[in-house]
């Protein structure tokens, strides 16, 4: 596990030279839609847009057919993922994993599968795919990723899919020329506050030729968003109001519906 | 029309949880119970995490229980100094449970003792109800005298020292059983979420044997008090308590009551006491049987911590 790690550190240190070396044949230029997503209290899910284009200069080989792959990840979180087994004829959480600064929202955006853009070696260096992306666990003292198949990598990586926060779409990234290109970002109803980074990157010929980043906030505005503020950082007041108001409602009620 | 929840942290129909609270009230208002063990087990039902649910249901509760107080107080059907008495062994009880709250939340086996214990407990007092209910409406059929059952005059909790004039209840009784009966209902109220409203009025009746005419008065003092220092304790431990669906259903709740209490005048007490077990019966089987079949995600996640 600690190889893998290693091999993956080691594989993102290459290929940050190795984007460097060549001549900056091509330039990314991007955009989203909105860098500033409020979430009100009927939200129910949106959906962000980023626009791009290739720009190419007199180095860029003519006739190249580009590859990009897009990630959107939320703010990290430390989660804790538990596995129910049978004991004495119930179902109990025994055993529990914990990943460590993960990201709480995670798209994976590509034009076609990443087995079409990069070798396996690329992909896994480049971090292409759920798969491949890394999500640290700690494995009693040791802080390492695991291997995909893991039992609780990927009931971790399937439980995010099904609330929408973690995607993965190889057709999402759309050519509208073969330099200009656009992707949706869906962001679900129960999408996390906070700051998303989005990392754009090009393939050419199974190689990553240019990358740039972008990013954008959600932020939750109005009432509900005051009631959890307080909730988390005055405790004491919060519940005293929330008290006050049962009884309120308490004290009304025996008003309204008097009987003499 | 759909509402985000601020701490439950789930978008739910106004409306569906309005009815849940009106449906509830319905209930309560005919039994003259908290309903607590029923609003709980819905909540978490329709998707609300246990942990949520119980907070935010001990505001609810308060809620109704004050109400039903005050009409209690205005026909001098309370006993104040029982009240307080039960009230010492109340708030000691639901400070350990808020502590057992946490402890069990940090383990990860809160949800698994939640429905454990609605299990045991439910099954057991439900299981009572129905076969007291049953028993009392089978001899009303054969025509015998209808008599409430009362064990032993003379049990060992009155050789218990202490002794104290409770006046308005007209009974001369030890306070150590009051304040253990007191920490056990604030005990499993802040733990369980509910009220324990039905668990209390039989046990107020058969063991301290407080008249009729001042136990539910009494009973809905020392819910009140337990359920607002609840309240209190959860928001401040735990974060926890979501005072929008806690307003929702005591909006829902305090309506429902009074139409049911109405239905409930109409209806015969040994039916009534007959119905409010196979409800309770009803609720604690249904989360035996959540407990025994195979879960169908054996995987569940949690956030712990944001790290920025």
């Amino acid at each position: 596990m600690i190889a893998r790690l290693l091999l993956t550190l080691g594989g993102l240190a290459l290929g940050a030279t190795l984007a460097v070396a060549p001549a900056r044949a091509e330039k990314l230029i991007v955009s989203v839609s909105n860098h500033r997503v409020t979430v009100t209290p009927n939200y129910s899910g949106e959906e962000l847009v980023l626009f791009g284009s290739v720009e190419k200069d007199a180095n860029t080989p003519a006739n190249r057919t580009y590859d990009l792959v897009v990630t959107v990840a939320g703010p990290r979180a430390d989660m804790v993922t538990r596995r129910k087994e049978r004991r004495f004829g119930i179902w109990i959480n025994t055993d529990s994993r914990q990943f460590l600064k993960v990201p709480t929202y995670l798209a994976l955006f590509s034009n076609r599968p990443f087995d079409a853009i990069a070798s396996p070696e690329v992909q896994r260096r480049q971090q292409l795919g759920l798969n491949n992306v890394l999500l640290t666990q700690r494995v009693g003292g040791d802080y390492a990723d695991v291997v995909p198949d893991d039992a609780f990598r990927s009931a971790f990586v399937r439980l995010r899919r099904q609330h929408g926060l973690y995607r993965e779409e190889t057709s999402a990234v759309t050519f509208l020329t073969p330099t200009l290109f656009r992707t949706g970002i869906p962001l679900p109803a129960e999408v996390p506050i906070g700051l998303y980074n989005v990392e754009i990157k090009l393939f050419a010929d199974g190689a990553l030729v240019a990358k740039t980043e972008t990013a954008f906030e959600i932020v939750k505005v109005g009432f509900e968003q005051f009631v959890a503020t307080t909730a988390q950082q005055h405790g004491f007041v919060y519940g005293l109001i929330t008290a006050f108001m049962a009884l309120m409602t308490g004290w009304m009620a025996s008003i309204v519906f008097r009987k003499d | 029309m759909q509402l985000y929840l601020p701490i439950a942290d789930i978008p739910v129909n106004v409306f569906l949880i309005l009815a849940m609270g009106a449906a509830v009230g319905f209930v309560s208002g005919m039994f003259g119970i908290g309903g607590g063990f029923l609003m709980t087990p819905l909540l978490i039902f329709v998707g609300i995490t246990p942990a949520v649910a119980v907070a935010s249901v001990a505001s609810h509760i308060a809620a109704s229980s004050f109400s039903g107080a005050i009409s209690y107080w205005r026909r001098r059907a309370i006993d104040p100094l029982l009240a307080a008495v039960l009230l010492t062994g109340g708030s000691l009880g639901t400070a350990l449970g808020v502590w057992t709250f946490t402890l069990l939340r940090s383990l990860g086996q809160l949800d698994l003792m939640i429905a454990l214990s609605y299990v045991i407990l439910l099954t057991t007092v439900g299981g009572l109800m129905f076969w007291e209910g049953l028993r009392a409406l089978l001899r009303a059929r054969r025509g015998g005298p209808v008599t409430t059952r009362r064990p032993g005059s003379h049990v060992w909790i009155h050789g218990l020292p202490l002794k104290m004039r409770f006046k308005r209840s007209k009974i001369y009784l030890s306070v150590i059983p009051v304040v253990v009966i007191g920490l056990i209902i604030g005990f499993i109220g802040a733990v369980m979420g509910i009220g324990g409203g039905f668990i209390l009025v039989p046990l107020l009746i058969y063991v301290l044997r407080v008249p009729t005419s001042t136990v539910i008065g009494t009973s809905m003092v020392l819910t009140l008090v337990t359920m607002v220092f609840a309240t209190m304790l959860h928001a401040v431990t735990n974060h926890l308590v979501d005072a929008v669906l806690a307003l929702i259903l005591m909006i829902g709740g305090v309506t429902g009551a009074q139409f049911g209490a109405r239905a409930g005048q109409k209806i015969r007490g040994e039916h009534l006491r007959l119905l409010l077990g196979l409800l309770v019966l009803a609720v604690g089987v249904r989360f035996a049987v959540e407990l025994v079949l195979r879960p169908e995600d054996l995987f569940t996640i949690r956030q712990t911590g944001v790290a920025g």
